[in-house]
């Protein structure tokens, strides 16, 4: 089959749906290439590029033909037009926001996905272009803001002056937000970050950002990997933090997103007035309506007392070749899925939860919305409360385990008071060694366990002492088993300890060596030369 | 101060400076000496042994038993030199098979030398003759199951011999009914001893030690290992009562109690009782206990892992059997060392019943010289993976499969592991998406945070040090 790429309509639209590397791919997967001439221009990929990873280069006409369509953004109704009947179009739909779009598809007899509705389950991560998006978006919420930002982000000690490090709070700790936390504290900033969803937490300090939570409310266990509008006493609280917040740092950073309704408005307008002359606030959810009073999409809003509000929605296409690759590589990963037989022929199967929840239209009858999906990756409910605990080792019960004790003590009474003189004598000695061993063994060092089998094997030779003894006594035949009881214990003995001193001067440290190393009193000789 | 008192002191002095050898084996720094101080006491008790028995034999004998000696230190002081350190347990299974045959060789002596000995010349006993032969049928038991059973567990280890279980049906009742029977025949023996009898308890003995070791798995090699250990201390200790031998008696209880410890940290490491494991039987309901895992494993390439590590803080190593299979060791050292020199913090967390061998990781790395302080334990090592960067999971499966935690009714519930999912990014290396020893499918594999690295273990390392 073939495969169409097109080259975007939109105005801001700087991204392409295939890269030349992922042309590559997408022919070893069995298909023809055809790209529009000039469609990687701006994400620095040449048409010369796409030939040579084997791409044909055409019209528009003739990727919008094409049997499989692979665009980025939304198609214009001229352009769903040129599809042919029986096609399939892949590319960003947002079917939940733009029912009239789902409609205009209908109306073709055509297959349309949207990549931007896979659902949340670790299978399908990997086509997850909201995910790989979300991700970049995030990065360059906090270029934008640094670029805006008239000071540093990390603090410094300088001639001129100590320089306090700025602080970052991002709102949302998704995948946006973790990638606007990693970038932000790796510029050196102070960053702390805010979710519904107490389970982040976790998360945000591995990116290295400080989790602050909302005092005290109801909080968030998520079922679908989304987050869910919240009550009234949750918002007034979150409201009273974030204004407290807004006073204390120099840059916000949104990204709270519902999916299918309108962004939650967590930055009020007198909370933007409370911040100092300088901040910048970055709304990643302006397209949606916007996190923060007074932010505009695609614009850049300075308020009377001097912050800064971001609301660009192009935030993905700023970094275009970066946003092709990623976006290529999930649209490479949605065509494996879709072509298990790796011979260039689409096969949509219905049953797959992921290809269902992507169908927006199936040959020209409206599949959208689909059922929901229970994300099996989620921390299930349970995972609130601490883990099952794993069962402890088998134990006896401690009364058991006193019984155990008095019994053996009352068997080794029992056997050493009946026995003569001399086994009584031997049981003593037996026992104290027994116990003495246990201490012994107690403290050895894990790291040195096989030093200590090979020792004790080269001690238990000691049996060659009982081999010994026995020479000479009763007759031929018991001096002959005494002697290969002497050869096979010797083994033991020498083998033993020459395999230990083998094995213990192989183990180094890295700290400073006792006698100084060939190498290190080498150089100041020749120095002195 | 007689000859007997003399040699009494001596040996008094010997078992002490083997108490202390142990001792010396608790630390890196003083293991060294502990090893001297064994050869000390070992010299120490041979020269005394040795001037006990020129006053009993003849010249021809002594000189036998010389010859023989120095036979046993030739072959053994080459097997020390030989052996690879992947090798190390096959060698310390053969070792112990010797002492077990030697208790055999020393019991059936004490046989020959006073009950089945002619009349008249028969040694003369300072106890009933029913209990030396008593202690003769424990001695001679407990030294052929040591020997069958090391026996079977070095041809497993050396792959001479498949290394699943040994499934007979009813096998705990056997091993139930060879114990049973050893009692029957023990007090057959006291009331009148024979050498028929005396070789029925051996052969049976010989059986019940290769049907022991037979029906465990190789995965539970470090714990077989380590009871085999012991019972070559227990049947030195059982010669030691035969002979009324202090010396014999003392090294016997330190061997066998250091070889019984090191069982019960590695059943602790299993979460499983010793009973459960020399009963055998792990992973043995099949696949039908793999948990499905629903999934898809996300694969990746050596250069990306590279990438990965270059721009790690923190890598934490967990090896497993895998790494010795491959013979990994020395590439994984070289990528250590060139790691620390960039600047990345290396470390290795090891479970303790990774490899076939207590410890067994500690010496192949040790062999590949990466220094022992950046090489710890699991318990030094989990609650840090949180804040690590980058573990690559170098042929280890079950040691850090979270299902030990998470699923009650895995089979592995439970079970202490190395806690690896919680670090920023997981690197399994693996030949392919098959189950570990215990048969448990892994949900490690289907995490967000791993990345699978297929192939060879040694050969992606190289990959991955030349994309360095």
């Amino acid at each position: 089959m073939l495969i169409g790429v097109p080259r975007e309509s939109g105005p801001r639209e700087t991204r392409v749906a295939a890269t030349p590397a992922t042309t590559r791919q997408l022919t070893g997967l069995g298909y023809e290439v055809l790209v529009e001439a000039g469609a990687g221009v701006r994400s620095s990929a040449p048409d010369d590029a796409y030939a040579a990873a084997g791409a044909r280069i055409g019209s528009a006409a003739d990727a919008w033909g094409a049997d499989v369509v692979l665009h980025v953004g939304k198609p214009s109704p001229a352009e769903i037009g040129m599809l042919r009947e029986g096609a399939v179009l892949i590319a960003t739909l947002a079917p939940a926001f733009d029912p009239q779009l789902v409609e205009e598809l209908a109306t073709r007899p055509i297959t349309a996905l949207a990549v931007d509705a896979v659902p949340r389950i670790s299978r399908a991560q990997s086509l997850d272009v909201l995910s790989s998006m979300a991700n970049i978006a995030g990065y360059r919420a906090v270029i934008e803001a640094a670029h805006t930002f008239g000071r540093f982000f990390t603090g410094q000690v300088t001639a001129a002056g100590k320089v306090p490090p700025a602080k970052v709070l991002v709102c949302g700790a998704g995948v946006a937000g973790l990638a606007a936390i990693g970038t932000a504290s790796s510029l050196g900033a102070i960053v702390r970050a805010t979710d519904v969803r107490p389970e982040v937490a976790e998360q945000v300090r591995s990116v290295g950002g400080e989790y602050v939570a909302v005092p005290a409310a109801e909080q968030q266990l998520s079922t679908d990997g989304y987050a869910r509008e919240m009550s009234e006493d949750y918002n007034r609280r979150a409201a009273a933090m974030y204004a407290e917040q807004a006073r204390d740092v120099d840059i916000i950073v949104t990204t709270a997103l519902i999916p299918g309704r309108p962004a939650p408005r967590l930055i009020t307008a007198e909370m933007v007035a409370g911040m100092r002359p300088g901040s910048v606030v970055v709304d990643m959810a302006a397209a949606q309506g916007g996190n923060v009073a007074g932010s505009v999409p695609d614009e850049l809003v300075v308020t009377p007392n001097g912050v800064t509000i971001i609301g660009y929605t192009d935030l993905p296409g700023r970094l275009p070749a970066q946003a092709s690759q990623l976006y290529g590589t999930n649209l490479v990963n949605l065509l494996k899925l879709l072509t298990p037989g790796k011979d260039g022929r689409l096969v949509l199967d219905l049953d797959d939860v992921v290809q269902r929840a992507m169908t927006v239209v199936r040959d020209g009858r409206v599949l959208w919305p689909p059922p929901p999906v229970q994300v099996s990756a989620a921390p299930a409910p349970a995972a609130a409360v601490p883990a099952p605990a794993p069962p402890p080792p088998p134990e006896p019960a401690p009364a058991r385990r006193q019984a155990f004790a008095v019994l053996g003590a009352a068997a080794l009474f029992t056997l050493t008071a009946l026995s003569p003189a001399q086994l009584a004598g031997n049981l003593t000695v037996f026992a104290l060694a027994v116990v003495v061993g246990f201490y012994v063994i107690g403290h050895v060092h894990h790291a040195l366990h096989t030093p200590l089998m090979s020792v004790t094997n080269a001690i238990s030779g000691i049996i060659v002492v009982g081999a010994l003894l026995q020479l000479g006594h009763g007759s031929a035949a018991a001096t002959a088993l005494a002697l290969v009881a002497v050869l096979l214990a010797s083994i033991n003995v020498f083998g033993g300890f020459a395999v230990t001193r083998r094995m213990l001067a192989m183990f180094t440290t890295t700290g400073p060596p006792a006698t100084p190393r060939p190498p290190a009193t080498a150089r100041p000789e020749r120095n002195a030369r | 101060m007689s000859a007997a008192t003399a040699a009494a002191a001596a040996y008094l002095v010997a078992s002490l400076l083997f108490v202390r050898s142990l001792a010396g084996l608790s630390r890196h720094e003083t293991a060294g000496a502990g090893n001297r101080y064994g050869i000390a006491g070992m010299a120490l008790a041979l020269l005394t042994t040795g001037a006990l028995a020129v006053r009993e034999a003849s010249p021809t004998v002594l000189l036998l038993a010389a010859a023989a000696m120095a036979v046993g230190a030739v072959v053994g002081l080459q097997r020390a030199q030989r052996v690879e350190m992947t090798g190390m347990p096959e060698l310390i299974a053969l070792l112990h098979s010797f002492v077990g045959l030697a208790a055999v060789l020393v019991g059936w002596n004490g046989y020959l030398s006073v009950e089945g000995a002619a009349p008249g010349r028969a040694e003369a006993l300072d106890l009933p003759v029913g209990i030396h032969s008593a202690e003769v049928a424990i001695g001679v038991f407990i030294g052929a199951v040591t020997f069958t059973g090391s026996v079977v567990a070095f041809l497993k280890l050396s792959a001479r011999m498949r290394s699943n279980p040994l499934m007979l049906p009813g096998r705990n009742l056997l091993n139930l009914a060879a114990l049973v029977a050893f009692a029957v025949l023990t007090a057959v023996f006291v009331v009148s001893p024979s050498l028929p009898v005396l070789g029925a308890v051996t052969a049976l003995a010989l059986l019940l030690g290769w049907h022991l070791v037979a029906s465990i798995g190789g995965g539970d090699m470090p714990v077989v290992v380590s009871m085999l250990n012991s019972y070559s201390g227990w049947a030195a200790a059982a010669s030691g009562f035969l002979l009324d031998n202090d010396l014999l008696i003392i090294t016997g209880a330190l061997v066998g109690s250091s070889g019984a410890y090191l069982s019960y940290i590695m059943c602790r490491a299993m979460n499983r009782s010793f009973l459960s494991v020399i009963a055998g039987g792990f992973g043995n309901e099949g696949s039908t206990a793999a948990a499905a895992v629903e999934g898809q494993h996300t694969e990746t390439g050596a250069e990306d892992v590279a990438a990965m590590l270059r721009e790690a803080e923190s890598v934490v190593i967990t090896p497993g059997y895998g790494m010795a299979v491959a013979h990994a060791q020395g590439p994984v050292a070289e990528l250590t060392r060139k790691l620390a020199d960039a600047g990345v913090r290396v470390r290795f967390g090891i479970h303790p019943v990774a490899g076939r061998l207590p410890g067994h990781m500690n010496v192949l790395l040790a062999e590949a010289k990466v220094p022992y302080d950046i090489v710890l334990e699991m318990d030094e090592v989990n609650d840090d993976l949180a804040a690590t960067d980058v573990v690559l999971v170098i042929g280890a499966n079950d040691t850090v499969n979270p299902a030990a935690t998470e699923d009650p009714g895995s089979p592995i519930a439970g079970m202490p592991v190395l806690r690896v999912w919680e670090a920023r990014t997981v690197v399994v290396f693996k030949r392919s998406m098959s189950t570990g020893y215990a048969g448990v499918q892994n949900p490690l594999f289907f995490r967000e945070n791993t990345r699978m690295l297929f192939g060879d273990a040694r050969e992606r390392v190289e990959d991955i040090l030349k994309a360095l």
